[in-house]
């Protein structure tokens, strides 16, 4: 319920959520948790594995228990922190890990059975029959676990990712976060203070101090004041920082829009960041830890320091009467705190004998709580006093105080282990740990706000230094201390069931379990018993379960050590992490210059790498794509046909030594080649393989142009820049792709030299293989006499920005002629009739020899010769390229079918080869192929049989050349 | 006579696009010529080009005279843009026209830092990208040269082809950056 007090929610804003339907009033400033409470509802949540009623434990980002879902339309986001999420008017939160209800939860029959449901109960129960495991035992088990549950649709929802760049990355922004970066930002370093919680201040929200003389919260928003006045610091509220990388690059995430009613559509719901930082200071604090007592998970035993956290900031009493349960002095402290804030403290029990005698409330000594009564809620605890008697008390809160543990998390992303300090009872981070960065305040184990001022200052100091800076002449305010003093109580021996691992329901029986049954490393008791694998990582549970460990043993805790830590610190929701990537997003779309006219033509697109190129064309009548592509087969080979083939890759080679360039990365000589020629050429990879062939033109003695195919445009590159910089860095050459620059369109057919003799203002008379400079309509181009299609073909290229218009027009000329544009699926058609290869064929284990290209093979050397001459890479054996033409001219071949001996076993060690490309050939009549033949080229005139399991072929092919049609090339010469 | 009719490479965008605090517009370089020196002809590339007034540019900047700049654009690699190449350099350095391959954009506006570090991963703060500085990066996924031409305002160079995912990725991240409070 709420208090009076003023707290730091705006009351003059009130703000309703539902919860389960039911309507929760709050204020703008509450979480879902601080207005859950205000409302005075405890039972918020199941456990995973008993389903047992669970309430708040926390007021942080470290809650085990209090984890919904919210809903928002058609999408559901699970295990959304109630602890952080802000409420808002139109927030819809559901509790989730409950049927029917959390009121009446039937799964809570597991916690009847708890007894058999030990740590391992699943690796010794579900062990037979062993093919159960997969099919219905863990299907069963994850329906009846798990927390939340997805919508399984897509996250629509627009995320962000950035980047950001600071001299100094300050991660808190508790006392000693702020007193960094204001440091740092009067010495006019670049700074990023970046804060899990929506307000700056750390444990100053929660707890009642002053700071120079007056409230600590006047203090802090004085320095956030004056932090957002500095035009070189970025506050960034909602922001954690999940991850230490390579080189002072943070990740971080920000919430963004989640806390709004209605954000913009534009705006990202949450943001990855990449900090690049030179410097950081870890300020990430530390978290209170429970105490393990049998019944410590009943809705109403809380932590101390989130009762305080509710009463102070949230003006909310999470009890009537309220319990508090210490082993340490900040305990002692909150319990004075809440008694100040009004709330109503009916005992203080202190495990310590020596403890002060001073209380607000009255105060029992060396006495512990070994129990907890409630069905849904806390209504008595029992108590052990010193003398051993037991006896049970009312109370519905349990403030609990176990001690504090230092967030080291990030410090130890660097593969680095924390150190203990026995003398804390904590682990704190290593020094150097991160480099670069620096841990200061209560994350290296300091208590007093003093001493976390101070702990700010020196470390802003040191991160100066590096930078280079002056640190500015800055006294850290008046404040007060608390020397910390350590006697940790891991766990009170009683009977009954003591919860470590809230989050994953891991008791304190379970963890001497694993160390009884063997599993006594900590990373084997981890994974045993599924301690600290939850979605708070064993935030409030690791050390516990350690000192455990250690004391079932018989080691120390320093010996036992941690497990390891790795990124996201903090949960980061897949969808943010691949923010931009859905959809269109993962890769962008490269468009040619006839793309638009394409389109209009009602083309379907394909993707050939990231660009698009019309399929075919299709024409009224046509209802099958087959029809348009033969008709554009036939359109080629009788009139003239018109495509668009810029998204070839077109290499500008230029120096005095762009000759031998060639003559290294061919296995064609083309230093020799004159002026005016193109020729085809192979290009192996070093391994001896074929890499990408292509044709290469010199346009000048010292000025070629390469021509790659479309998907090896980039790796060519980068290997012509390979052998320049590493291999060959002597040679005078210079290289930049001009496939940009170039709108390339292939004319193809017998009247294609009519169709090239209308645009061109004077058309050269080239032979096969020539090029030239030309012009088209006063247009400075190029052309190409070459062919893909094995007719009289040339190519003609004019800058990209008459790319459109000239398409436009060679098509409507061609179309005068009696011809049209054809698109891939033609062009496949085209080239396989004539056994030009692709990479269907060269997909990276093929041999020139494979090929039957041996002849272009010159006899000095080029790049993959040595290797090409490994045994076994040439010679009887190899699968060697063939035509196949199937027996039945109805009978389908199918590309990625296998060939095998007509009589011979189907099996894969029969197997004899299989099919690279395949299509209907119109010119031909039937259905024809290419493909790898073990000593195919020897077998010529034969039959195999092909198998195609995917699509139920089996059909008898002829073997054959690979070329079906005009095999000596006549009429493409001309 | 019969003539090409030209389409810019950024014909058909809805450009420009503007949000509170940045404008993306379309921006002409003119022509533009690839130009890498040969070996040993530095010098020489460099009184070549002195009618002009340019120098060859270092890394990762870039030098302007009369209307002319020469922008570095990899390695021993600068762009001419708004000149033609002077005779006198041929056959010191290979000059590859660039005109077409390039859909250049501007950016400006004060949130035009904050648009960037949401599409390049780079530091392009001003000291460290100050005017005259560029850079060969990734805006997102498409190759770019960018190049500071004031202290509001970074032009983008991406592949002509890839022009209409960069126009969709620069608004989308003008529109989140608006969109926050």
């Amino acid at each position: 319920m709420r208090l009076e007090t003023a707290g730091l929610i705006d009351r003059t804003r009130p703000v309703a959520f539902t919860f389960d339907g039911a309507r929760v009033p709050g204020w703008a400033g509450d979480t879902v948790a601080s207005a859950l409470l205000g409302a005075g509802r405890r039972l918020v949540g199941r456990s995973f594995k008993y389903h047992r009623p669970r309430g708040i434990l926390t007021a942080g980002p470290e809650e085990p228990n209090a984890l919904v879902e919210i809903r928002e339309g058609a999408q559901r986001t699970p295990n959304v922190r109630a602890t952080v999420q802000e409420i808002h008017d139109r927030l819809e939160v559901r509790s989730q890990n409950a049927w029917p209800g959390l009121g009446l939860d039937l799964l809570a029959v597991n916690d009847l059975f708890a007894r058999f449901f030990g740590a391992g109960f699943y690796y010794k129960t579900f062990m037979w029959p062993r093919s159960w495991w997969e099919r219905v035992y863990e299907p069963a088990i994850r329906r009846a676990a798990g927390i939340g549950r997805l919508s399984r649709r897509h996250d629509e929802a627009h995320y962000e990712k950035a980047w950001a760049h600071c001299d100094l990355l300050v991660i808190g922004a508790g006392p000693t976060g702020l007193m960094a970066a204001l440091a740092a930002a009067r010495a006019g370093a670049d700074v990023i203070l970046a804060e899990q919680d929506f307000r700056l201040g750390g444990r100053l929200l929660a707890d009642r101090q002053e700071i120079a003389g007056g409230p600590a919260m006047a203090w802090v928003e004085a320095t956030a004041g004056e932090l957002a006045a500095h035009p070189n610091v970025r506050v960034m509220p909602r922001t954690t920082v999940f991850g230490a990388y390579d080189d002072g690059v943070w990740g971080a995430v920000e919430r963004v829009g989640l806390h709004l009613a209605a954000p913009p559509a534009a705006l990202a719901r949450e943001c990855v960041w990449r900090i690049a930082a030179r410097r950081a200071i870890l300020a990430a604090g530390a978290l209170e830890r429970p105490i393990a007592f049998p019944g410590n998970d009943r809705p109403g035993v809380m932590l101390a320091s989130a009762v305080r956290a509710y009463a102070n900031r949230w003006s909310v009493a999470a009890g009537r009467a309220v319990s508090v349960f210490t082993t340490c002095d900040s305990g002692r402290a909150a319990a004075d705190d809440l008694v100040a804030a009004g709330v109503n403290v009916v005992r203080v029990i202190d495990a310590r004998a020596d403890a002060s005698a001073l209380s607000a409330a009255p105060l029992l000594r060396e006495a512990v709580v070994t129990g907890t009564r409630g069905r849904h809620g806390l209504t008595a605890i029992r108590l052990r006093e010193a003398g051993g008697g037991e006896r049970w008390v009312e109370s519905d809160c349990l403030a609990v105080a176990g001690g504090w543990t230092p967030t080291v998390g990030l410090s130890c992303h660097r593969n680095n282990r924390p150190l203990w300090r026995e003398d804390l009872a904590a682990f704190v981070p290593a020094p150097d740990a991160v480099p670069g960065m620096t841990a200061a305040g209560a994350v290296t184990g300091l208590a007093g706000t003093a001493a976390c001022l101070a702990a700010g200052l020196a470390a802003a100091a040191t991160a100066l230094e590096g930078l280079g800076r002056a640190a500015p002449a800055l006294v850290p305010p008046a404040a007060e201390d608390a020397p910390r003093r350590a006697r940790p109580l891991w766990a009170v021996e009683a009977p009954g069931r003591a919860f470590l691992d809230f989050a994953n329901d891991v008791t304190t029986k379970d963890v001497r379990l694993a160390a009884a049954e063997g599993y006594a490393s900590v990373e084997h008791m981890k994974r045993y018993t599924t301690q600290g694998m939850a979605p708070d990582q064993g935030r409030n549970s690791n050390l516990g379960a350690l000192a455990l460990l250690a004391a079932a043993t018989g080691q120390g805790i320093a010996e036992t050590g941690t497990t390891t830590y790795r990124p996201p610190f903090a949960p980061v929701a897949i969808a943010a992490l691949g923010a931009g990537g859905r959809g269109k997003g993962f890769a962008p779309e490269r468009r040619t210059t006839s793309d638009a006219a394409s389109r209009e033509r009602g083309a379907p697109m394909l993707e050939a790498g990231l660009w698009y190129r019309p399929a075919w064309f299709p024409r009224s009548g046509e209802i099958h794509w087959r029809e348009s592509c033969d008709r554009e087969v036939a359109t080629v080979r009788t009139a003239v046909g018109v495509c668009d083939v810029s998204t070839l890759g077109k290499i500008d080679i230029q120096g005095p030594d762009a000759g031998s360039l060639l003559d290294l990365v061919y296995t064609g000589t083309f230093s020799t080649l004159p002026v005016g020629r193109t020729r085809y050429g192979l290009m192996l990879r070093e391994d001896g393989f074929v890499m990408d062939d292509g044709t290469s033109a010199r346009l000048a003695p010292d000025h070629f142009v390469m021509t790659t195919t479309t998907a090896a445009a980039g790796p060519v590159m980068r290997h012509l820049e390979f052998v320049t910089q590493a291999l060959r860095p002597d040679l005078d050459v210079r290289l930049i792709s001009v496939t940009e620059e170039w709108a390339q369109f292939a004319l193809a057919g017998p009247r294609a030299r009519l169709l090239l003799g209308g645009v061109l203002d004077t058309p050269p008379d080239l032979p096969f293989m020539g090029c030239a400079a030309t012009t088209v309509m006063g247009i400075a181009g190029r052309l190409f006499r070459i062919s893909f299609s094995g007719e009289e073909g040339y190519e003609i290229a004019v800058p990209a920005r008459h790319g459109a218009a000239l398409f436009r027009d060679l098509v409507a000329r061609a179309e005068t002629l009696g011809g049209g544009p054809y698109g891939m699926e033609a062009l496949n058609v085209l080239r396989i009739e004539k056994g030009f290869i692709t990479h269907a064929e060269i997909h990276g284990r093929v041999t020139v020899g494979d090929l039957g290209l041996q002849g272009m093979c010159k006899r000095g050397d080029f790049i993959g010769r040595a290797a090409a001459a490994r045994p076994g890479l040439a010679g009887p054996g190899r699968e060697e390229l063939v035509g196949l033409r199937a027996a039945d001219p109805a009978t389908a071949i199918a590309a990625g079918a296998h060939l095998f001996n007509p009589g011979e076993r189907v099996h894969r060690e029969t197997d004899q080869g299989y099919v690279t490309s395949s299509c209907f050939s119109p010119t031909v009549g039937g259905w024809i192929g290419l493909g790898f033949l073990r000593d195919g080229r020897a077998r010529i005139g034969s039959e195999v049989r092909l198998v195609d399991h995917l699509r139920q072929i089996d059909a008898r092919c002829t073997v054959t050349r690979p070329a079906f049609f005009d095999e000596t090339g006549g009429r493409m010469r001309g | 006579m019969a003539s090409l009719i030209e389409t810019p490479a950024l014909a058909g965008h809805a450009l420009p696009v503007v949000t509170a605090g940045a404008e993306l517009a379309a921006a002409d370089p003119g022509r533009v010529t690839s130009l890498a020196p040969f070996r040993g002809q530095a010098a020489a590339v460099a009184a070549a080009l002195a009618p002009l007034g340019l120098a060859f540019p270092a890394p990762g900047r870039s030098t302007a005279a009369g209307g002319a700049r020469l922008l570095w654009a990899g390695r021993e690699t600068a762009f001419l843009v708004g000149a033609a190449p002077p005779p006198g350099l041929a056959g010191l350095a290979a000059l590859t026209d660039q005109s077409d391959a390039w859909a250049v954009l501007a950016l400006s506006g004060p949130t035009h830092l904050a648009v960037l570090a949401r599409l390049v991963p780079l530091d392009l703060r001003l000291p460290a990208f100050g005017p005259g500085a560029t850079a060969r990066t990734a805006l997102v996924h498409c190759p770019a040269l960018l190049a500071r031409r004031d202290a509001a305002t970074v032009e983008i160079w991406v592949m002509r082809s890839m022009a209409a995912t960069a126009v969709h990725e620069v608004a989308t991240a003008m529109r989140g950056v608006a969109a926050r409070p």
